[in-house]
């Protein structure tokens, strides 16, 4: 790396965005090589928050290793758990209690709203505008305090176990989610008065950060930033886990390729998210919220692949295991690392002001590329 | 050529008027502050309601008679993924001249706790569980390195 910033070609300069930087959302490094204010080359520079969570779980045994993938992608906490929880079960053939299920996929779409939320707001300061933050947060809020009264932590859940969820809902859990349904349905409109139909903000957005579906396929890019470029990729519909085969909902799909058709997909799906929260929460069934399972797991000997839907794309679980009650191996497919990989190739050509837009569309977790 | 001034102008109106209802809103809100619903959080201390699930930190429940339910079986140290609980056990002589276990010490570091509830869980008596409190900050480290079971406390009778 060291070699190119030396061999910068006469009339171009380096600069360095990050490690400490407001518009990266945590300690990523670009180098950009520039000509003037246009970017003829982006090389991002990994590792500033790497904690060794692959090896940390091959000591860990199978109940203890859930927690520490809430701090690989920590807005989708919950999903990371359950793609986590799945591989165990995939691989003990535990069957989860239809009440287990229902409660997470719940707890997953939660998740996914509030994400979303997030980067809607993030997205939005990222381009100048501070004040849809805290419209974000208002309804944002809401989710986490039924977080912290169900699962009883706001952000890092640790809410999964093998065989299903780790304690009953709270008696109040299906009142707040549909007093949360409620509020989100009338407030959604909001977000498009703010930001969605702003003039300065389309013109920032529309044309902008341009992937073809053929460059996002090569890149593995998956999640919202694929589907913005017309891939249809969400695991939800192409290999449903859980409860999703039966849920009636749509897989959201934007062609225009650009950033706003990336930004339109998650605005669109946490509509969908609700749509599915809908479905479930007045048919919670009775019965147990955990399967019974051995005090000690061990999983047989053989390799086990989980995937599941995160707020960012594909999270895949890979484990191996010889026999025994630690993991050999755990290899995590982490959707942030894929699509930063197509970074570069988005940005060529634009200026420094929309590389911000264009990285804040592909809503990128650090924790979740370094892990 | 009308055509692309025609254009042009509704484009304009169009662009400003997007500005204009997206101002409106604001200021709504600013007119408004009753459906501000920001909390003021170190001043609202006294009327702060954590739900009774929140994880904050562990805690061993003592009665009046300062008796608690831990047996000293190792089960929260074995179910912690980060060494977090360290317990040291002792041999007490009873009435009937027998050997039994208790514990010495029940050893807590709140600085490598990541309040994953596995301890809990794993409890057989339910002699820990997890407390509401949250400001944790101290200005020394050794301070958060605690010792669970209170001073002369011992086992409850009828725990097994």
């Amino acid at each position: 790396m060291i070699e190119e910033i030396t061999t910068a070609k006469e009339g171009e300069m380096v600069i360095n965005i990050g490690p400490q930087h407001p518009s990266t959302h945590g300690v990523l490094h670009l180098l950009i090589t520039l000509d003037g204010e246009t970017i003829k080359k982006l090389e991002p520079n990994l590792g500033y928050i790497h904690r060794s969570i692959e090896k940390m779980c091959e000591s860990l045994s199978y109940r203890q290793f859930i927690y520490s993938t809430s701090r690989m992608d920590y807005l989708s906490a919950h999903i990371n758990n359950h793609a986590c929880a799945m591989a165990v079960e995939k691989a003990m053939e535990i069957e989860v209690p239809e009440r287990a299920e229902y409660i997470r996929v719940i707890l997953d779409e939660l998740t996914r709203i509030a994400s979303h939320q997030l980067w809607w707001g993030a997205m939005a300061m990222d381009l100048g505008a501070l004040s849809p933050f805290f419209y974000a947060f208002r309804e944002r809020e809401v989710i986490t305090d039924i977080m912290e009264e169900t699962c009883g932590a706001r952000l890092t859940m640790n809410y999964m176990v093998p065989g299903g969820v780790m304690t009953d809902i709270h008696p109040n859990f299906v009142k707040h989610v549909k007093d949360f349904i409620v509020q989100f349905k009338s407030k959604i409109d909001e977000y498009d008065t703010l930001v969605t139909d702003n003039i300065i903000f389309q013109n920032r957005m529309k044309n902008v950060g341009l992937l073809s579906a053929e460059d996002a396929i090569s890149y593995g890019t998956s999640g919202p930033t694929a589907r913005g470029s017309g891939v249809s990729c969400d695991i939800r519909k192409t290999h449903p886990y859980s409860l999703y085969s039966k849920l009636q909902f749509e897989e959201v799909i934007e062609t225009g390729c650009d950033s706003f058709s990336r930004y339109l997909v998650r605005v669109k799906e946490m509509k969908q998210s609700v749509k599915i929260i809908e479905q479930l929460i007045d048919n919670i069934p009775e019965g147990d919220f955990v399967a019974k399972t051995k005090a000690v797991i061990k999983l047989p000997k053989g390799e086990f692949y989980s995937r599941a839907e995160t707020a960012r794309g594909e999270l895949g679980v890979y484990i191996v295991s010889e026999g025994g009650t630690t993991p050999y191996r755990i290899k995590f497919r982490s959707p942030g690392f894929s699509n930063l990989s197509a970074l570069n190739h988005m940005v060529k050509g634009y200026k420094i002001g929309d590389l911000v837009a264009i990285m804040g569309t592909l809503d990128l977790v650090i924790p979740d590329i370094d892990r | 050529m009308i055509r692309f001034l025609k254009n042009y102008f509704t484009e304009v109106f169009q662009a400003v008027k997007s500005l204009f209802l997206g101002m409106k809103l604001t200021g709504y809100y600013f007119t408004h502050p009753k459906e501000i619903i920001t909390q003021e959080y170190p001043e609202n201390r006294l009327t702060l309601n954590l739900s009774e699930r929140f994880r904050g930190e562990v805690v061993m429940t003592h009665d009046e008679q300062n008796e608690h339910a831990c047996t000293g079986c190792s089960a929260c140290e074995l179910a912690c993924p980060n060494g977090t609980i360290k317990i040291i056990n002792k041999f007490e002589i009873n009435a009937e001249g027998k050997k039994k276990k208790a514990i010495d010490a029940f050893v807590y570091h709140l600085e490598l706790c990541t309040m994953c509830n596995l301890c809990i869980q794993a409890c057989p008596t339910d002699a820990i569980k997890m407390a509401q409190t949250f400001e944790h900050s101290v200005f020394n480290r050794n301070m958060l390195t605690k010792q669970l079971n209170l001073a002369g406390s011992k086992l409850r009778e009828g725990v097994e």
